[in-house]
């Protein structure tokens, strides 16, 4: 039977996405030096899982180049070669050159042979490397596979033979070491070979002994299982290093133990050292707190190589064991302690469960969400009209159905909310590829993550910020020699944080660096013959780089300098409904806000009336109201078109002109002035009444209809008409261009 | 006269020699027929909310449960029938090609089912309406049906409906 792969390739794509992603964040969060055996094993994961899919679906290009990444990272994952700085950098090119190929799948980009190629290459040349040198194991290579694990309380011994024919098995023991690894701590103490199938693996776990013989039996032969429980065989002191920077290699450890035969066997050679709130499994397996207090044993008797100290309250070193001192309780080894705290600090994995629903779908609930408020709405004006007395059951039951649509539309609405980590994320690989180019020292600090926006937001906020974060590093930031010179530390950092304020979500991208250069943009101005003078205020001045064109760098560089930039960010950010501004101190830094809606979606609006219409202003826009009197109105050219307002002379647009409304008030004292921004320019618009303030959920006119100029979109009153939101940035510009007649 | 040939043979070509469901509805004394796979829904005219500056023949816009829709009158553009607004004024909600329009019609007749070989070129003929949005003149017995290409009059520049850029 013959299955459409295809598809399931919608399904392949996103999964590939997503365990690149991961992969990338992964790379990025290790430290080469001392990796964390769970990061490895789950860069493992990721690799083994593109390479898995990618093979059933076909995409061979991917496969070969996740095979060889694979096979590079299992090498380091099973602790037969350290993890380099090099094969970091290798890995993330891999990543990129498959996120390339996954594109070029789906069909969005060229496919780039050559670069897969060379990162083949690449990674070929490493795994050679690693080769060369496998026979004596470099010194601070893991002493043996050790996965951290949760609190255990028994340990088994498991010995086995692989079934099955010879490598298909060896193969197999992977997968069940991972298996088992999901049960507790596994040490591989005999690893089968094509030869030799016979295994020997050691786990301490919480589950019993059937449930581990069920797991092995699937690639053993069921005869050849034998599991021990553990302790009870152990004749040997034996030394378990549970932490990945153990530093003494395990041949060594066990060596250690060897000239102890009476403390092996009767009482306190086997130590143990767990966790502090382990339980003590049995009375010899001492070593917590208290070592001269050992019971069964006197502490004579148990010289201190076998303290294998890996908490802070046991003090040993592991690593350099000398047999005559006595035991001191000394603080622990800081690293070991450090260590031993980064996995509690950092959040679990956000695997929990999630799932995925078509942005669609949640739009369409969000709409139909809307429409229940409407319907609430209108069943409560109903309902305004009936003796409360007699219907009191019918109003309670309304309040309720009141509350509940409200709690609904507001979880309704956090569906679409995305926490900026999801931009976020992205910067750590740009700061580090940037700072690299251009020879500079960056730490990104990221503050804030779990602020929550709109998805929409989200999507459109990626590049404007991605421009800032590349100009900040690029402009912002001195070389380290020049900021040596200044006095400052050679690491510049940049610092994203973002949080809400009143309704609003602020996003700050600051950077310790140079600052702007106030005489240097003026000078630039005057030299693009802009109309500026030496009276401006700073915050005028720095306005001025995001005008077109403008760019101070001293020369283009690959990153940015070319002009155009700051004038596209401030244009995404008004298409945004945000605002964008610039605080710089020469010398000490620069300092970007953006601020911007929580939701597109939804807008605060004032309701404002022209004849029979009611239209809605967005409140961001709304300086102030007034009425106007006779006196303000000031006529050019005889005809009434500005306004007097606080010394200011506005230009008026009627909006009943605009829009060619009937029956609309056209006696200045009789309406309403309200006076608009948009983009540093101020209008008043004369409108018959204010109506109202009300949140607006807004629709698209463009869906079904077309655009209508001086209209931005519509939106779904309460009593279930619809009302126009008004296009003030253009009505403002309108002011300029077209001067209305005052009738 | 031969893009009305054209149209003809393209409607015969599409409907390959099978009966096509139409629905009809009146505009004045004329009676008029669309594929009824357009028709979205039928339902009473309400309240609209105009939009500035538009043609006469917009109404305005209407919520249609929660999505904006544009409402034209039939009445007004084909210039046929009095444009007046009752209780029982009929809006017929086309979906086409994704965008939903309401249309206000005098009233809608039935469902019926047309041979291909019932339907005639239209002649070439001065009208309110450009020929080429007709596809052919039904023959039902006395009856004469105008079967209107409703997607490509409502997607025409004509109506106004959609941006310049998207046709």
């Amino acid at each position: 039977m013959a299955i459409d792969m295809s598809q399931f390739y919608q399904v392949f794509f996103e999964e590939a996405a997503e365990h690149l992603a991961s992969m990338e964040a992964l790379l990025l969060a290790i430290d080469p030096a001392a990796p964390d055996t769970e990061e490895v094993n789950a860069l493992f994961r990721a690799a083994h899982s593109i390479k898995g899919s990618s093979g059933t679906f076909g995409f061979q290009d991917m496969m070969e180049v996740t095979h060889i990444l694979e096979t590079m990272l299992d090498r380091v994952r099973k602790g037969e070669a350290p993890l380099t700085d090099d094969m970091v950098d290798a890995s993330l090119v891999a990543g990129d050159v498959l996120k390339n190929l996954l594109a070029a799948h789906r069909g969005e980009d060229e496919a780039d042979r050559a670069a897969a190629e060379a990162i083949c290459h690449r990674l070929e040349a490493l795994c050679r490397a690693l080769e060369a040198p496998s026979a004596p194991p470099p010194a601070p290579a893991p002493a043996a596979r050790v996965v951290s694990a949760p609190v255990c309380s028994t340990g088994f011994d498991l010995y086995f033979t692989l079934s099955g024919d010879s490598t298909a098995a060896v193969d197999g023991f992977g997968h069940l070491v991972d298996e088992l690894g999901s049960f507790g701590l596994v040490e591989t103490l005999a690893a089968p070979t094509p030869a030799n199938r016979e295994c020997h693996l050691r786990i301490i776990t919480e589950v019993d002994a059937d449930t581990l013989c069920g797991v092995i039996d699937f690639v053993a032969d069921a005869a050849s299982v034998r599991i021990e429980a553990f302790g009870s065989s152990a004749d040997e002191g034996e030394a378990y290093g549970f932490f990945d920077d153990v530093l003494a290699p395990v041949e060594e450890a066990y060596g250690l133990f060897e000239p102890l035969p009476e403390a092996a066997g009767s009482s306190g050679g086997e130590a143990y050292g767990f966790f502090s709130d382990l339980p003590v499994v049995a009375e010899p397996y001492g070593f917590f707190t208290e070592l001269p207090s050992l019971p069964g044993a006197p502490a004579a008797a148990v010289p201190e190589e076998t303290a294998y100290g890996f908490f802070e309250p046991v003090a040993v070193p592991a690593a350099e064991p000398e047999p005559a001192s006595p035991v001191e309780v000394s603080p622990a080894p800081v690293a070991v302690a450090a260590v031993a705290k980064k996995p509690a600090a950092r959040p679990a994995a956000s695997d929990s469960g999630s799932i995925r629903v078509s942005v669609e779908k949640v739009d369409q609930m969000i709409n139909l969400v809307g429409e229940l408020v409407i319907t609430q709405a209108m069943l409560t004006q109903a309902a305004s009209n009936v003796d409360p007395v007699i219907f009191e059951r019918l109003i309670n039951g309304l309040a309720q159905l009141e509350r509940n649509t409200r709690d609904l539309q507001e979880s309704v609405m956090s569906i679409r909310m995305m926490p900026i980590s999801v931009v976020f994320s992205r910067f750590p690989r740009v700061v580090r590829d940037l700072s690299q180019k251009l020879g500079k020292q960056v730490e990104l600090k990221t503050i804030g993550e779990t602020t929550e926006m709109d998805k929409s937001l989200v999507e459109r906020i990626t590049d404007p910020l991605t421009h800032l974060v590349r100009n900040s590093l690029d402009h912002g930031l001195e070389t380290p020699e020049r900021r040596r010179a200044a006095g400052k530390p050679e690491t510049g950092t940049i610092t994203l944080s973002a949080y809400h304020q009143s309704g609003n979500i602020v996003i700050e991208v600051g950077d310790d660096g140079a600052g702007l250069n106030r005489a240097r943009i003026l000078a630039k101005a005057k030299e693009r013959g802009m109309p500026v003078t030496d009276a401006m205020t700073d915050q005028e001045v720095w306005q001025l780089i995001m005008e077109p064109g403008f760019s101070t760098a001293e020369q283009v560089t690959e990153v940015s300098g070319r002009g155009v930039g700051m004038d596209v960010v401030k244009k995404n950010i008004s298409a945004m409904g945000g605002r964008i501004e610039l605080d710089s101190v020469t010398g000490v830094g620069t300092r970007i806000t953006v601020r911007l809606p929580l939701t597109l979606a939804i807008l605060d609006g004032m309701s404002v009336g022209v004849g029979k219409e009611t239209y809605i202003i967005p409140l961001g826009y709304v300086m102030e109201s007034m009425q106007p009197e006779r006196g303000m109105m000031k006529s050019v050219s005889g005809v009434e078109r500005l306004i007097q307002v606080r010394g200011e002379y506005l230009p008026v647009v009627c909006l009943h002109d605009v829009f060619h409304i009937q029956g609309a008030i056209t006696d200045w004292s009789k309406g309403i002035m309200v006076v608009l921004e948009a983009d540093g320019q101020s209008a008043a618009l004369f409108i018959d009444q204010l109506i109202g303030q009300h949140q607006v959920v807004i629709k698209s006119l463009e869906a079904n209809y077309r655009r209508v100029p001086g209209v931005g979109g519509a939106t779904i009153m309460g009593d279930g008409r619809v009302a126009l939101i008004l296009d003030v940035p253009m009505l403002v510009g309108m002011a300029r261009r077209v001067m209305p007649a005052a009738a | 006269m031969l893009q009305a040939t054209q149209t003809a043979a393209a409607l015969e070509s599409e409907v390959s020699g099978f009966a096509q469901e139409l629905l009809t509805f009146t505009l004045g004394a004329e009676e008029y027929a669309i594929d009824i796979l357009k028709v979205q829904e039928i339902r009473g005219y309400d309240a609209v909310t105009t939009i500035a500056n538009a043609p006469s023949f917009i109404k305005g816009v209407i919520n249609l449960r929660g999505t904006i829709v544009p409402i034209v009158d039939l009445r007004i553009k084909f210039a046929v029938g009095v444009a007046e607004y009752t209780p029982f004024t009929v809006v017929i909600i086309l979906n086409i090609g994704g965008r939903v329009v309401g249309m206000v019609v005098d009233a809608v007749s039935d469902v019926i089912s047309l041979q291909p070989e019932q339907i005639r070129p239209a002649p070439d003929f001065a009208s309110s309406v450009d020929t080429a949005y007709i596809r052919g003149l039904g023959a039902l017995g006395e009856r004469m049906l105008i079967v209107v290409d409703i997607e490509r009059l409502m997607l025409s520049s004509e109506m106004a409906l959609v941006d310049e850029v998207a046709n």
